[in-house]
């Protein structure tokens, strides 16, 4: 079994960070995990995605030209992602700054006001991980419990009085996805 | 961890003594991560951010004449500047391990992946004729693996080594097992096995002396017959490469690093598509393994070397084929990443030849 992701949106949208806690979630499950982001000069508020991989065999290709799974916050990366996802494949998007929405229909379409929710709740710092919570809600590749493990892995130790807090916000992502 | 940190961390613990370097996109995690590991605190390493490219591979040239084992690391136009080292230190026969994590070029170019330092690494790139052991990794655990390997091989044969690497194994992330932790050599253990170096013969002996300089014509030309004697046998004993799906294979890829990766995932969406195709992946770049792709033409019916260039190591696989069976280059420029799917419809067109 093997889950291509393309996670896309702006710099500073903890993109990058949401792919790695992914990653190192798969990792703790024992799983073969490739993380390659599209390194740049971009900064915040430029773009920035990354590509991850999750498997049971050895992963081939970092590279891919077709994803599984695309995970898009803004409207670049929905007009760059779209196209991109398998037929029968999965697109989660937060609608927030959305204006053209996706049409294809020979793929799921996903949608989550994480942006929207993470404003109104004081959650910004801990935006992606509502997303990723979506993400899991959609497609269980890896558990809950790997994720926050994951956390703790990655996080320093004085942030790791936040890890609860970071729960919260996967289980809202949870609640939160919706079809459409 | 990315590949980047996988090399600074195998240094530190497979008895690394001294990393001079200077930053530079998409490598400055391995100076960045050997600041934050402080080694210099543990094993006693010594990290040193010089002031230049030039600087950093004079450093090593100084450690590496006593014995050490000392390395630098930098992308495409820094390792350009440090190409009359090398030279020297080839001339000289000092092992030392330098990185190369490429970028697109020439010039400053762009920081995005490329492979289109294989000429410069392979086929010279200083001057003189000289060889640099030559290792392309494929993964990050490969990253990790290869310094102790590089290493072990700069020492064998005195011979600077390099790993060519690129941006994209670089920055990517994997699973890794870092190497057991060794301990740096002591000075005796020094002493005793690099007799060469100038370790101090306390009046002991005669004076070890470490140049690239022989003015007499005569003497030089003994100096680069040894040399050469030398890349022969490395040549002869050194040659490592990875082979999949090659047994029944009608069609090969030959791809190395970041390349392979993607060849491998086309070898398995052409056999999807009914071309039994097989996948060659030089682990050395130098020694090329020439013999390998030699015999495999009596086997398959076309080759595709797939490089994330314009065309560099098609030329060592067309003067392997001997002109038998066609041979034929795809890539992309300018820190492009070649899709799986685009080099499948490439491989295609070899099969409807």
């Amino acid at each position: 079994m093997t889950h291509e992701f393309i996670l896309s949106g702006f710099g500073g949208q903890g993109v990058l960070s949401m792919g790695k806690i992914l990653a190192y979630a798969g990792l703790m499950e024992g799983k073969e995990v490739t993380w390659m982001p599209a390194y740049g000069p971009e900064q915040r508020g430029g773009t920035a995605n990354v590509t991850v991989i999750i498997s049971d065999d050895p992963v081939s290709s970092p590279i891919l030209s077709t994803y599984d799974t695309a995970v898009v916050l803004n409207q670049p990366s929905l007009d760059k992602f779209e196209s991109k996802v398998k037929p029968g494949g999965t697109l989660i998007y937060d609608s927030y700054g959305i204006n053209v929405p996706p049409t294809r229909e020979d793929i799921s379409v996903y949608r989550i006001d994480a942006m929207e929710k993470a404003a109104e709740g004081d959650m910004l710092k801990v935006f992606n991980m509502i997303v990723l919570g979506g993400v899991l809600k959609i497609h269980p590749v890896v558990s809950l419990e790997s994720v926050l493990q994951a956390l703790r892995k990655t996080l320093p130790e004085r942030h790791h009085h936040l890890i609860p807090q970071n729960g919260q916000a996967l289980r809202l992502g949870m609640d939160l996805v919706r079809e459409g | 961890m990315k590949g980047n940190e996988a090399i600074a961390h195998a240094a530190i613990r497979t008895g690394c003594d001294g990393y001079f370097g200077y930053p530079i996109t998409p490598q400055s995690e391995i100076l960045e991560t050997l600041a934050a590991e402080k080694p210099w605190e543990t094993t006693g390493m010594v990290v040193l951010q010089a002031e230049s490219e030039t600087a950093s591979i004079n450093m090593v040239y100084g450690g590496a004449a006593s014995g050490k084992r000392v390395m630098t690391s930098s992308s495409s136009p820094g390792i350009s500047l440090m190409q009359e080292g090398i030279s020297y230190m080839a001339g000289a026969e000092l092992p030392a391990l330098i990185v190369n994590v490429s970028r697109g070029g020439p010039g400053l170019g762009t920081i995005q992946p490329s492979q289109a330092d294989y000429f410069q690494t392979v086929k010279g790139g200083g001057h003189g004729d000289y060889r640099l052991i030559t290792l392309a990794p494929a993964s990050v655990q490969e990253m990790a693996d290869f310094v102790d390997l590089a290493f072990t091989l700069a020492f064998r044969y005195r011979n600077p080594a390099m790993i060519l690497s690129d941006g994209a194994i670089g920055q990517m992330m994997e699973k890794v097992v870092l190497p057991e932790y060794r301990p740096r050599r002591t000075e005796e253990e020094i002493a005793a096995g690099c007799p060469w170096a100038t370790t101090g013969r306390k009046g002991l002996r005669s004076p070890n002396i470490i140049t690239s300089l022989g003015l007499r014509s005569e003497e030089m030309e003994a100096i680069n017959l040894r040399l050469q004697a030398k890349y022969r046998e490395i040549e002869r004993k050194e040659v490592r490469y990875e082979e999949y799906l090659t047994s029944d294979a009608e069609y090969l890829i030959v791809a190395f690093g970041s390349a392979a990766r993607i060849s491998k995932k086309v070898t398995s969406l052409a056999r999807e598509a009914g071309i039994k195709a097989g996948l060659l992946r030089p682990i050395t770049l130098w020694p090329f393994p020439s013999e390998r792709i030699a015999s495999l033409c009596g086997q398959v019916k076309g080759i595709l070397s797939l490089e994330i260039n314009a065309g560099q190591m098609v030329e060592d696989i067309r003067l392997a084929a001997g002109g038998r069976i066609p041979v034929r280059w795809y890539g992309r420029l300018g820190g492009i990443i070649p899709e799986p799917e685009e080099v499948l419809e490439e491989l295609k067109k070899i099969a409807a030849l």
